[in-house]
């Protein structure tokens, strides 16, 4: 029997929309649960006293995260130019494109071994902010690399050739024309590096993280550090004394820290993109 | 004269450090696979290939420790497959909604809704599950427990929607608009014309979402690790996703924080980490391959 073709649409289109309902909904149901579970558990206590104080977590975070960003951003606008800039066509830059297409798809446990392997034991660094955060420089690495490529493919080849017309040499031409131009776009790029790193828990489970309130606060850059995620892990595996509200706000907390630079990011995009000249 | 000589040299040694700088990611992938390789090869002194591929148990700190990856290859298989069955056809219809059916303003906010799904952390998922979603399963489908395979599928499900929606959307939106106009200015309905023309036109890009949402269910770890159980058990049938498993991913992450500096339990964890590296390195050189071939086609 053949199903008539106007019925064989509403069914499929029927289909379709029932799919991104359901693709939808965890989204919603995700920040409707945080804003009723979490707030609900959030106050002032809860950030600075007691065994699971999250002002700790928070500054080991903004700590971590900082320094990722400072060890990724000059290697990644770099290795961008180049591939925008300087690369010619060939197998070499095919291998590059590659190596960041795996480096991306490279799981986050394995960039946690890694960095175990590399920076804590043969490095000698120990479990620390420094070699947590190589650890996740090199985890956002392709994020960065691919998003300043972007930004920089952005800026049209007249900017270029009117700057090299004018006497400029090729790195005067992408220091002065390209990159200022391209900024936006790179800094966008950035935030959203930055938001993932400060939700991953994997790669600074034995590189970085530790849970101690002792003495909480990281003197130099060999220390371990609290982590917003890495205490979301611990109190919702391993205490279970801890109130339930704690726990939700604890991880609305971290929500918001990472989806708050993930939206800040991409409403400023939107905001440049209506504001480019070209 | 001397300054125009200075600038020279100094612009030839930021050109060499970018090119430095554009093959360091080659240099990185090299270097991840050589401290795994270093790491994991000096278990096979104790263990042979085939004991440990084929080794049905994973008692690491047990006396003598036995290093069978069978329990934990077939753990990330089973929570794997169950998020691709569930992740590919969720993924790709609201790929096709949005590309497709969706009027352009709902467009414009239901991608990047989607990809803000992306950005939640995976320890916030795992939270979630393990507190909300596997206690309500457990108490509706009447489970002695709420951390099993199958709720390690859902959620892992939710994680790789996003990469599919995302890469397929794309694809879709790629395909020439007068193919679409073609099938129907011959009179074919827009469903006919979706399934029919637009498809199999972005099938590449689809084929490599999938691919692509493959790999990042593999490779996930704080979620597994949460909500599966973590019983290092070869699950049995279909029954085997009602029961806790464990996973290659929560393996290391739950046992490598406790294991001593290059001892054979430290090797096996990397042994696992280097089985995950090979395996997430084929499947998205798979996926580029496949997105390369799309693109020569357009061209």
């Amino acid at each position: 029997m053949r199903i008539p073709p106007r019925l064989a649409q509403r069914l499929a289109f029927g289909l379709l929309y029932a799919s991104m309902i359901l693709v939808a909904l965890p989204v919603l149901l995700i920040v409707v649960l945080m804003a009723v579970k979490g707030l609900a558990g959030l106050s002032p206590a809860l950030f600075l006293h007691g065994s699971q104080a999250l002002l700790p977590s928070i500054i080991g975070t903004v700590c971590l995260v900082t320094l990722t960003g400072v060890i990724c951003a000059p290697l990644g606008i770099a290795a961008a130019v180049y591939l925008s800039e300087y690369a010619k066509r060939g197998p070499l830059v095919r291998l590059v494109r590659l190596s960041i297409v795996n480096l991306a798809g490279v799981p986050s446990v394995v960039y946690g071994l890694f960095g175990l392997a590399l920076f804590v034991m043969l490095m000698k660094f120990g479990r620390s902010l420094i070699a947590g955060s190589a650890t996740l420089a090199l985890l956002v690495l392709p994020l960065v690399v691919s998003a300043s490529e972007e930004a920089l493919r952005q800026v049209p080849q007249r900017l270029r050739d009117a700057s090299l017309a004018l006497g400029a040499t090729k790195w005067q031409t992408v220091r002065r024309v390209v990159l200022p131009n391209a900024l936006p776009g790179i800094i966008t790029g950035l935030i959203l590096a930055i938001s993932r790193a400060a939700g991953e828990t994997a790669p600074i489970l034995f590189t970085a993280a530790f849970f101690s309130l002792t003495d909480p606060y990281p003197n130099s850059v060999f220390d371990p550090v609290l982590a917003l995620p890495y205490q979301l892990f611990v109190m919702s595996t391993e205490m279970p004394d801890v109130p339930i509200e704690n726990k939700w706000a604890t991880a609305l907390v971290l929500v918001v820290v990472v989806l708050g630079l993930n939206l800040g990011a991409i409403v400023y995009r939107a905001r440049l993109r209506r504001r480019q000249r070209w | 004269m001397m300054k125009h000589r200075t600038r020279r040299v100094w612009e030839w040694i930021i050109e060499r450090a970018i090119l430095m700088a554009g093959l360091a990611a080659i240099l990185f992938v090299v270097a991840i696979f050589l401290f795994l390789v270093r790491d994991s090869v000096p278990l096979l002194k104790t263990v042979s290939l085939g004991g440990l591929l084929a080794g049905k148990r994973w008692l690491p700190t047990s006396e003598p420790p036995q290093f069978g990856l069978l329990p934990l290859l077939l753990g990330s298989l089973y929570v794997t497959v169950g998020a691709m069955v569930l992740s590919v056809p969720l993924g790709l219809g609201a790929a096709i909604f949005i590309a497709e059916v969706a009027p352009p303003r709902w467009r414009e906010v239901l991608k990047p809704a989607v990809e803000l799904l992306a950005a939640v952390p995976s320890v916030v998922f795992g939270f979630i599950g393990l507190l909300m979603v596997g206690p309500w399963l457990a108490r509706t489908f009447d489970l002695p427990i709420g951390q099993f395979a199958a709720l390690g599928s859902l959620l892992l499900a939710f994680m790789a929607v996003p990469t599919i929606v995302s890469v397929a959307e794309d694809a879709l939106t790629a395909v020439p608009r007068a193919l679409r106009d073609n099938s129907l200015a011959l009179g074919a309905t827009e469903w006919q014309t979706i399934s029919r023309v637009v498809v199999p036109a972005g099938r590449s890009g689809i084929v490599a979402a999938c691919l692509l949402g493959l790999g990042r269910a593999i490779g996930e770890t704080m979620t597994v690790l949460m909500v599966t159980g973590n019983a290092a058990v070869i699950p049995e049938g279909l029954r085997g996703f009602m029961e806790p498993i464990r996973t290659m991913t929560a393996t290391i992450a739950a046992e490598m924080g406790e294991t001593a500096y290059q001892t054979p339990h430290y090797f096996a964890l990397f042994m696992v980490g280097l089985l995950l590296f090979l395996i997430t390195l084929g499947v998205n050189m798979v996926a580029d391959i496949v997105i390369h071939k799309a693109g020569g086609m357009k061209e």
